[in-house]
């Protein structure tokens, strides 16, 4: 296996490089998380699940994780549309709206919060038309979802790109002169080819979302049981000098954080790969010719 | 011309180690005192180059009070810490053993050279005609205050309501803890600070009484406009006392025990007094009390010795993790 990764690369280096790379990613990954893990030790296996699994944290896990997914399949959804059309049309200030799509990244996600809180108070801009209806944005768990949407936004957006990008508008054209009907195409045509890059813009929005706190604390209202986030409760557990709790919850948070994000590689490296098993049963020059070279 | 180099240079070197001895002092606080220690700074630097000649510059840290509690413990080199409340200096001395478990007594007035205590802050014409603490439990009120479990201010709020409900039935706790329950049931929003509690009522426009510290309610109405708020002060409070204390391992490594000592006592002074309360802290001392009488209305205080011991117990039985603020709050869902 070693040795034919070896062959591929016309470039030397493949162990120095490698090697860099294990050292920079222990370097800034794993030797902190495994500190994390370390002082969660400090407790004893039943004072650590008394702690995950206590009412108010299992409430703030359902609150992060849904929440997120809830923001991430909404960033994936409208994600898809606003690549297609900064991809796909051209209209005065397209510019202007490419580079918007990247503030939510750049924006310190305090002021973040503070202006979606503004916003969405029942006194604020959009708060005080729909506190009426009886919709209660701020301090409520949509608040939440509008904050992590919002810190999610340039994900998606920006994964999904430049796939259009190389995708050839002649692709469409063609699928069109054979036959298919506006849906299919993009059912069949256009959907295989961008999943791979939506579903890994879809795991970094999820995962920015799980991690998401300076933004939601402002919106959330933060009440117990009800609308506190689990970074939050980390927080304050860790005001009140409970080391050890605030790892523990942290634990909980990494482990399901990775066993979601491996589930979605493993999702998106499945899709890949059936991208190419048609692609491959389509043309079949190009397969040989992939295969000669 | 050599000589010449010379003589500037000796001179030079003579200047910067006889007149530049320049002490710096970091005081880690918590938020509302900035305005106090902005003006305590400059009075203490000017006491100081006359009383010793050196010159001492004060940096200022503000958070959070359990925040920068947990800052020093983890390793900021604060000479002194000026903090919300007396747990989080026990904490330190417990934590990270930075200074002896006796430290409140080193100082007078239990190391609390100012004061202060909790009223409310409502909206103009006091539409929910709030005038006591009572007023507060009423189905339809909508009270500000922040997470007492993340908050030092808020405990101080919470011991408030706490103790005028035990005092009030003559020390029932099933009283007292059925009415501090009923309080945090209208609590509509829980900001982790005090600080972000007043936004949310002044900004934001949510509730219709914000409890909040003396200090911070008369610096508000007086600043944040007259014609907005108004002060509602209740029949009895909790005094609230802010400790200071000398963080003996940081002053003792950088040498400047004598300063930072100093920089505490010139607090009980007159003058550390009459700043104090120029920004809204009640003095210790009775003469500039009496001077400053009428900013500060007439309550009557009890202490939290009088309700609930001393603040370890009192955060062991109410806001530790099971205690009666968790009971009361997932008893309310």
């Amino acid at each position: 296996m070693r040795l034919q990764l070896k062959q591929k690369s016309i470039l030397p280096g493949f162990g120095l490089a490698l090697g860099f790379t294990v050292l920079y990613l222990s370097l800034l990954v794993l030797i902190p998380l495994s500190a994390t893990f370390l002082k969660a030790s400090s407790l004893s296996g039943q004072q650590f699940w008394h702690i995950v699994s206590s009412h108010r944290a299992v409430a703030s896990y359902k609150l992060s994780f849904g929440a997120s997914g809830i923001a991430a399949t909404i960033n994936l959804f409208f994600g898809l549309i606003v690549a297609w059309v900064l991809v796909r049309y051209n209209f005065p200030g397209k510019r202007l709206f490419d580079s918007l799509v990247d503030l939510p990244f750049a924006l310190p996600t305090a002021v973040a919060g503070i202006a979606l809180t503004t916003i969405y108070a029942p006194n604020g801009w959009m708060g005080r038309f729909l506190a009426p209806l009886g919709i209660q944005t701020a301090y409520s768990r949509l608040g939440v979802v509008i904050a992590l949407t919002f810190t999610g936004l340039p994900f998606v957006v920006r994964t999904v790109q430049p796939v259009l990008e190389d995708l050839d508008k002649e692709v469409e054209e063609a699928a069109a002169s054979l036959g298919a009907d506006r849906w299919q195409t993009i059912i069949k045509v256009l959907l295989p080819a961008v999943l791979p890059a939506a579903l890994t813009g879809f795991s970094m929005a999820f995962a920015r979302a799980v991690g998401e706190y300076g933004s939601v604390v402002f919106i959330s209202g933060n009440m117990p049981l009800k609308t506190e986030i689990t970074p939050l409760l980390i927080i304050t557990k860790l005001e009140q000098y409970d080391y050890a709790g605030a790892t523990a919850i942290a634990v909980v948070m990494l482990v399901a954080s990775f066993a979601l994000l491996l589930t979605i590689n493993l999702l998106q490296a499945w899709s890949g790969g059936r991208l190419k098993r048609a692609h491959a049963n389509e043309l079949p020059e190009t397969a040989e010719f992939e295969a000669a070279r | 011309m050599i000589r010449k180099v010379c003589f500037f240079v000796a001179i030079l070197g003579a200047s910067l180690l006889g007149f530049g001895q320049r002490v710096t002092l970091l005081n880690v606080s918590y938020d509302p005192t900035r305005e106090l220690f902005q003006d305590y700074n400059a009075a203490f630097a000017k006491y100081w180059k006359v009383k010793t000649g050196q010159d001492v510059t004060i940096q200022q840290s503000h958070g959070g009070s359990s925040k920068q509690a947990r800052a020093v413990i983890d390793g900021l080199d604060a000479d002194i810490v000026t903090l919300a409340l007396a747990y989080d200096i026990d904490a330190i001395a417990d934590k990270a053993h930075l200074l002896p478990s006796n430290w409140q007594s080193r100082l007078p007035n239990n190391s609390s050279p100012y004061t202060s205590t909790i009223i409310f802050l409502v909206r103009k014409g006091n539409p929910k005609k709030i005038k006591d603490w009572d007023d507060l439990i009423r189905p339809g009120v909508s009270v500000i205050t922040p997470n007492p479990k993340t908050s030092g201010g808020a405990r101080w709020n919470y011991l408030a309501a706490w103790g005028y409900a035990l005092r009030k039935s003559g020390g029932d706790e099933s009283k007292a803890r059925d009415f501090v329950s009923k309080l945090f049931a209208n609590v509509p929003v829980l900001d982790s600070g005090a600080r972000g509690s007043t936004t949310t009522f002044v900004e934001r426009g949510m509730g219709d009484v914000l409890i909040a510290w003396e200090n911070e309610a008369l610096l508000g109405a007086n600043e944040l406009g007259k014609e907005r708020f108004e002060i509602v002060v209740p029949s009895t409070s909790i005094l609230c006392e802010p400790s200071v204390s000398v963080v003996d391992r940081v002053v003792d490594k950088k040498g400047t025990r004598a300063t930072a000592q100093a920089y505490l006592e010139y607090l009980y002074s007159p003058e550390g007094q009459e700043i104090a309360a120029k920004r809204y802290y009640r003095p210790r001392s009775a003469a500039v009390l009496k001077k400053y009488a009428a900013q500060f209305p007439n309550v009557k205080l009890f202490t939290i010795a009088d309700i609930a011991g001393d603040w370890k117990q009192a955060q062991a039985k109410h806001f530790a993790d099971g205690g009666i603020f968790d009971q009361v709050y997932s008893a309310n869902q």
